[in-house]
C-alpha cells in the first residue's frame, strides 16, 4: 500500500472528512503533508500522529509518558523494521518477536488500542496476503485468544484466513477494533 | 527501571545524554552487558541499549528511550520533533551504521565513510541554516537535537569527518558537545579513546547493508520547478530588457597576460602530465579538460586569465622509456611532448601556455629555491643503502631490482613488493637480487641524499592553511587528505635521487645526483609562465592580487597543497601559494581501471580515431566527471547521453528555435509582447542561469553542466504547451502569441550557446553561427538572462548539431577498445546474462523512458494532481530501472572494484 493511500484509509478510520492531498519524496516515496499553517511534514509515522490529534483522539497516542513511548516505539520499528526487511529470513524473525511480544497482550501497549496497532497492522497486510508469510504465520504457535474477539471481520480487504484460530489475538482484536 | 548498556554501544550515548539531561542520572539502575546478550525477552536477536520499565515492558528503541526520559520531565511531544526522530531512524541511521562500520571494523578513511552520510549532514546543515535557531527544533536545544547528536557523535567528533563547508551543523554541534550531559556521556562511552572505543560492540554486529547509493545516478533527477516571488520576476523582466546594452565592454587581449591590479587575476594550472605516457580519459577529464572549463569561463566572467600547463619530463621513468626505444632521454621528451600537445590541441584545451619541464628556468628556478631552503636551514643531509648495478653504473629504482624474497622464497619477487605472500620488501632486503635491466647482481652501496625538512615548516604550513581554508573551494576530498597527513604528522622527505636526467642539485658532492621529480615538478609551472614571459614573477609572488586554482586528480593532492607550499614558505620569497585546489576522485573504464598495458581503455590519442567529434566527448566526460566520488566511463551510457540529453533535449530544443524563426518569420526574429506565462520562464531561466554561476564559481564544472540541460528541457516544455506551429496559422492574436514564444525561444537558444561555451566550444561556436549572436554576446557571460536577439535581428542558416549515434557503432567501439573486460572479470556469468538485451531492446526501452518523461513533465506542468503525477513518476523510475537492467548496468555500485 502505498503511504499516501494509507494515510488516506487512517484519515477515515479516524472519521476525518476533509481529505488531505499528498504528495511522495524521493525514491522510497516518503508521504509529504503540506499543512495549512506552517512548513510540510515529512514522514508516515509524523503525518499519522498529525492527523490523530487533528482528530481530537490523542488517546491513541498512549496515554501515560509508558505508553507513548511505546507507541512512537512501535511506529519507529513499523517503518524502519517492517517497511525494511528485505530477506524471508528477516520476516520470519520480526514475526517470531512480535507474536512473543503480544503473547501476554491484547494491543502493543497492553490494554489499549492505540496508532501503533493501525500502522503495524497496515504495515504487515502486505505479507499477509503473502502466501510465504502467511504460511509462516500458521507455522507459529497460536497465542492465547481473547473468546471476545471472534466475530465481526472489517471492511478492510483482508485475507480469507482459513483457520482463524491460527491467528494472533492481536490481529483478530485489532481486526474488531477497526470494524467498530 | 533498569537501563542495559554495552561498552561501545554508539546507542548509549544519546540514552545517557537524555537520561542526564532530562532527569538526572541518580535514579537509573545501569547494568553492562556483553554485546551478544539478550536483554530483551521477546527479541530473538540482541539488542541493547534497552530499558526494563517497573512494570515489566522493555523499551529496545533508542530513541524511544530517550522520549521516554524527556516525557517523565514534562515536555510535550511536537511534530517537528516526531519528524525528526524518524528522520534519524529511517534516512541517517542506514547510511550512518554503515559509514561507522566502515571506519570502525574495516579501518577504511576518508570518502569511503564520509560519502555516504555526506546528504544525510547537509540535510542538517540546511535545515539549521534556513530556520535560522540554535537547535533543531527552536532555540533550547530539545529531544530531537540530544538523539541526533547522540547519533553523529562518534563521526562528527573527529574533525576530519565535520567538513568545514556545513557551518551551521558544525557550530550545532560543538555547542551540543560542550553541554555537561552529553560531555558525560561521550566521556563514559568512549572512555577518551575516540571512535575506537565503538570497536569491540561493532565488530560483534552483522555488516550493516550498504545504502544504496543514489548520488552515482548520471541520470538527471527529476527537477521540481521553484516557486518565484513578484518581485523576482519583475527584476528578470527588467534586466531582459536592458538586452545588449547592458553587457560591460570587452575586455582587449593582452599579450602576454599579465596581473592587473584592481581585477580579478585568475591563474589556472593542470597538473604536469608525465611526458612518456599517452593519457587515457581518466588523466584528461582530471586535470586538462576540467581546468580548461573553468578558464573558459572564467574569461566569460571578463576575469583576467592564464592557464598553463606542460608535460613533466624528469626522472626515472624516462631515462627507461629512452632504453626501450633506442633513443636518448631528451628525444624521447621531445617526441611524446608533441603526442600530448596533439592531443590537447584535438580535444580544444585554451591553454594559454603548454610547456615542459627541462628548461633552463627550470634550472634555475629550482635551484633557487633551494639554495634559499638550505641557507634558512630546511634542508638535512642522510645517507641511504640502495642496490647500485655496477654494468649500468646506476643505483635502481625499486621497479628494476628483481630477486627472492625474504619472506616466503619467491623467486620473482619486485623490489617494493612480494606478488605471492604481498609483504612490503626494502629492496637490499631481497635475496640474489638482479638488475632487471642487465641481469647483473647489484651490490649494495650507500649514498648521501638530501631531505627536506617538513616537520620544521610543519607550523608555518597550518598557519598559511588556516587562513587560507576556511572560504576557500578546495573540494572536500584535498581538505581530507592535507588533514590527514597533517595528523599523522610531517617526517623528512627525501629530494634527490642517484640519476642523471633531472635538475641537477648545485651542492659540491652531489654533482652525479638530481632533485626527485615531486620535489621539482610543481615548480614546473613557474619555470613554465617564466619562459611565456619574463614578467613571471607577477603572477607567481604575488599572492595579493592573484587567485591560484589548481586542477588535478587526488593522488596529486599532497605534492600541491603540502610539500609545494612547504618549499615556497620555506624559501620566504612572497611565492604566490593554491587558493583553491580542485581535485577530482578517478575515473574507471566500464567495469574496470584503464590499462595501457592490457589494452584496456581508451587513450587520448585514439579517441580522434572513432569518428565521435571532440566535443562529444568533452560534454560526455563532463558529464561523468568524478566529482565528489569516483565514476565510470561507458560507451552504451555515452550513447545515451548523446541520444537523450544532446539529440533529443539540447539539440532539439536549439534547432526548433531557430527553425521556427527562419520558417515563420523569415529569419527575422519576431516582436515579443510578453505575458504572464513568459515572464515566468524568463524568470526561471534566469534563476538556472545564477545557478549555473553560483556552481561554476566553485567549479563545480559537472553540476553546472546540468543547468544547462535543466534549461533546454524548461524551453523544449515551453515550445511544447504554446504550440507556435499552430497558432501561426491562426488569428492575429495567435500569431502574435507564435512570434513572442519564437522570439523568446530563440533568446534562450542564444543564451544557451554563451552558457555551453565552455563545455563544448565548437558547439557553441557554431550556434552562435547560425543565430548570427552579436559578437559582444558571444564572450561576456552576464549573471543575468538578457534579450540579446531583439525584434529585427536577422539569424543566418540552421542545421542540425548533433548526431545519433548507433547501437553497432558503439558496440564496435567497445570491442575495439576492449569494453569485454566483464568477461576476465571474477563474475563473468552475472555480467553476461545481463548484457543480453539486444540493442532493439534497449532503443525501444529508451524511446518509452523519453516518452513517459514527457509525459510526467507535461502533468506537472499542468498542474496536474499530486497523486496522477506520483503515479507516473512511478512508472518512469520502473522504466529507468528496466532500461538499466537491459544495459547491463549494475544497479548497485559494485563494491570492491573501485580503484583507491
Amino acid at each position: 500500500m502505498a503511504a499516501a493511500a494509507e494515510l488516506t484509509l487512517l484519515e477515515k478510520s479516524l472519521g476525518l472528512s476533509k481529505g488531505n492531498k499528498y504528495s511522495a519524496q524521493g525514491e522510497r516515496q516518503i508521504p509529504v503533508l503540506q499543512t495549512n499553517n506552517g512548513p510540510s511534514l515529512t514522514g508516515l509515522t509524523t503525518i499519522a500522529t498529525h492527523l490523530v490529534k487533528q482528530a481530537n483522539k490523542e488517546y491513541l497516542l498512549g496515554s501515560t509518558a509508558e505508553e507513548k513511548a511505546i507507541v512512537q516505539q512501535w511506529l519507529e520499528y513499523r517503518v524502519t523494521r517492517v517497511d525494511g526487511q528485505s530477506t524471508k529470513e528477516d520476516l520470519r524473525t520480526l514475526l517470531k518477536d512480535l507474536n512473543s511480544y503480544l503473547e501476554d497482550k491484547v494491543y502493543l501497549t497492553g490494554h489499549n488500542f492505540t496508532l501503533a496497532d493501525i500502522l503495524l497492522y497496515y504495515g504487515l497486510h502486505r505479507f499477509i496476503n503473502d502466501l510465504i508469510a502467511w504460511e509462516t504465520l500458521h507455522r507459529l504457535p497460536p497465542a492465547s485468544l481473547k473468546p471476545h474477539t471472534h466475530h465481526r471481520l472489517p471492511a478492510i480487504a483482508c485475507p480469507e484466513p482459513a483457520d482463524h484460530c491460527a491467528l494472533p489475538s492481536w490481529v483478530l482484536a485489532l481486526l474488531c477494533s477497526l470494524a467498530l | 527501571m533498569r537501563l542495559f548498556v554495552s561498552p561501545g554501544s554508539p546507542g548509549s550515548l544519546p540514552v545517557l545524554a537524555a537520561a542526564g539531561r532530562a532527569r538526572g542520572r541518580a535514579e537509573l539502575l545501569i547494568s553492562t552487558v556483553g554485546p551478544e546478550e539478550c536483554v530483551v525477552p521477546f527479541l530473538a536477536r540482541p539488542k541493547v541499549p534497552a530499558l526494563q520499565l517497573d512494570g515489566g515492558n522493555y523499551l529496545f528503541s533508542t530513541s524511544a528511550i530517550c522520549r521516554y526520559f524527556f516525557l517523565l520531565s514534562g515536555w510535550e511531544q511536537d511534530d517537528l520533533t516526531n519528524q525528526w526522530l524518524e528522520w534519524e531512524a529511517t534516512e541517517l541511521q542506514p547510511v550512518l551504521s554503515a559509514a561507522l562500520y566502515y571506519l570502525v571494523v574495516q579501518g577504511k578513511k576518508g570518502e569511503d565513510v564520509l560519502g555516504p552520510v555526506r546528504r544525510a549532514l547537509t540535510h542538517v546543515d540546511q535545515s539549521l541554516s534556513r530556520q535560522n535557531s540554535p537547535f533543531l527544533t527552536g532555540e533550547t536545544e530539545s529531544l530531537a537535537d540530544i538523539v541526533l547528536w547522540g547519533a553523529l557523535y562518534p563521526l562528527l567528533q573527529d574533525p576530519a569527518y565535520l567538513p568545514d563547508e556545513l557551518g551551521a551543523l558544525r557550530s550545532w554541534f560543538q555547542t551540543l558537545s560542550t553541554q555537561e550531559p552529553c560531555q558525560r556521556a561521550a566521556e563514559t562511552v568512549l572512555k577518551q579513546q575516540g571512535i575506537l572505543a565503538l570497536r569491540p560492540y561493532l565488530q560483534k554486529q552483522p555488516q550493516p547493508s550498504p545504502p544504496e547509493d543514489k548520488a552515482v545516478s548520471n541520470e538527471p533527477e527529476e527537477e521540481e520547478l521553484a516557486t518565484l516571488s513578484e518581485e523576482e520576476i519583475a527584476v528578470a523582466v527588467t534586466a531582459w530588457e536592458k538586452g545588449l546594452e547592458s553587457l560591460p565592454p570587452r575586455r582587449p587581449q593582452q599579450n602576454p597576460v599579465l596581473p592587473v591590479a584592481g581585477e580579478r587575476n585568475v591563474l589556472i594550472t593542470s597538473a604536469l602530465p608525465y611526458v612518456n605516457n599517452v593519457p587515457h580519459l581518466g588523466n584528461i577529464i582530471g586535470c586538462v579538460l576540467s581546468a580548461d572549463v573553468f578558464a573558459r569561463y572564467s574569461r566569460l566572467r571578463q576575469w583576467n586569465t592564464l592557464y598553463l600547463c606542460g608535460t613533466d619530463e624528469y626522472g626515472t621513468a624516462t631515462e627507461t622509456k629512452a632504453m626501450e626505444e633506442g633513443l636518448t632521454p631528451q628525444e624521447i621528451c621531445d617526441k611524446y611532448h608533441i603526442i600530448h600537445a596533439d592531443i590537447y590541441r584535438w580535444f580544444n584545451i585554451s591553454f594559454d601556455i603548454f610547456g615542459r619541464t627541462t628548461t633552463p628556468q627550470q634550472t634555475k628556478i629550482t635551484q633557487d629555491i633551494f639554495q634559499r631552503l638550505l641557507s634558512r636551514g630546511f634542508v638535512l643531509q642522510d645517507t641511504v643503502e640502495q642496490l647500485r648495478c655496477e654494468r649500468c653504473a646506476r643505483f635502481l629504482a625499486d621497479r628494476f631490482v628483481e630477486g627472492v624474497c625474504p619472506f616466503c622464497g619467491y623467486e620473482e619477487a619486485r623490489g617494493d613488493q612480494c606478488d605471492k605472500c604481498g609483504k612490503l620488501i626494502n629492496a637490499i632486503e631481497l635475496k640474489k637480487p638482479q638488475c632487471k635491466v642487465c641481469r647483473s647482481s647489484p651490490v649494495v652501496k650507500s649514498s648521501q641524499h638530501l631531505f627536506l625538512d617538513l616537520p620544521k615548516l610543519e607550523e608555518r604550513l597550518e598557519e598559511w592553511l588556516g587562513k587560507t581554508l576556511p572560504g576557500s573551494d578546495w573540494t572536500p576530498n584535498a581538505r581530507f587528505i592535507i588533514r590527514s597527513w597533517l595528523r599523522d604528522g610531517l617526517k623528512p622527505r627525501c629530494i634527490t635521487r642517484d640519476l642523471k636526467w633531472g635538475t641537477p642539485v648545485p651542492l659540491e658532492g652531489f654533482e652525479d645526483k638530481v632533485f626527485y621529480v615531486w620535489f621539482d615538478a610543481t615548480i614546473g609551472y613557474l619555470s613554465i609562465t617564466a619562459n611565456y614571459t619574463d614578467q613571471w614573477e607577477r603572477w607567481w609572488k604575488n599572492p595579493e592580487q592573484v587567485d591560484l586554482y589548481q586542477f588535478m586528480a587526488k593522488d596529486n593532492v599532497p605534492f600541491h597543497g603540502l610539500v609545494f607550499p612547504c618549499s615556497a614558505l620555506g624559501a620566504e620569497d612572497n611565492y604566490t601559494l593554491v587558493k583553491h585546489l580542485i581535485a577530482t576522485e578517478y575515473l574507471n573504464y566500464e567495469d574496470g581501471k584503464f590499462s595501457k598495458s592490457r589494452g584496456v581503455g581508451v587513450f587520448g590519442d585514439m579517441a580522434q580515431d572513432t569518428g565521435i567529434p571532440a566535443d562529444i566527448w568533452r560534454f560526455y566526460l563532463l558529464y561523468i566527471r568524478p566529482e565528489g566520488q569516483d565514476s565510470a566511463f561507458s560507451w552504451t551510457d555515452m550513447l545515451l547521453k548523446n541520444n537523450s540529453e544532446l539529440l533529443n533535449n539540447l539539440g532539439n530544443f536549439i534547432n526548433r528555435a531557430g527553425m521556427f524563426v527562419s520558417k515563420f518569420f523569415g529569419g527575422c526574429v519576431p516582436e515579443m509582447v510578453l505575458t504572464s506565462d513568459d515572464r515566468r520562464l524568463l524568470a526561471h531561466v534566469t534563476l538556472e542561469l545564477q545557478h549555473y554561476h553560483q556552481l561554476l564559481e566553485k567549479a563545480r564544472i559537472r553540476d553546472a553542466l546540468r543547468s544547462i540541460l535543466t534549461i533546454s528541457r524548461h524551453g523544449n516544455q515551453y515550445i511544447q504547451v504554446n504550440e507556435p506551429w499552430k497558432r501561426i496559422k491562426g488569428d492575429e492574436a495567435d500569431r502574435q502569441r507564435a512570434g513572442t514564444v519564437t522570439g523568446m525561444a530563440v533568446n534562450v537558444a542564444a543564451l544557451l550557446s554563451v552558457m555551453l561555451q565552455p563545455y563544448m566550444p565548437t558547439v557553441s561556436a557554431s550556434i552562435q553561427a547560425q543565430l548570427q549572436l552579436p559578437p559582444p554576446a558571444c564572450s561576456v557571460l552576464p549573471t543575468n538572462f538578457l534579450c540579446t536577439l531583439p525584434a529585427g535581428h536577422q539569424i543566418g542558416t540552421v542545421s542540425p548539431l548533433f548526431q545519433k549515434l548507433e547501437n553497432d557503432q558503439i558496440e564496435s567501439l567497445r570491442q575495439r577498445f576492449g569494453g569485454g573486460q566483464a568477461k576476465a572479470s571474477p563474475k563473468p556469468a552475472a555480467e553476461e546474462t545481463r548484457k543480453t538485451a539486444g540493442p532493439q531492446e534497449i532503443q525501444t526501452l529508451l524511446e518509452e523512458v523519453t516518452k513517459q518523461g514527457n509525459l510526467v513533465r507535461e502533468l506537472k506542468a499542468q498542474k496536474a494532481d499530486k497523486n496522477q503525477v506520483a503515479a507516473e513518476v512511478t512508472k518512469l523510475l520502473d522504466l529507468k530501472k528496466q532500461l538499466a537492467l537491459a544495459e547491463g548496468k549494475p544497479l548497485e555500485t559494485p563494491k570492491g572494484k573501485k580503484k583507491k
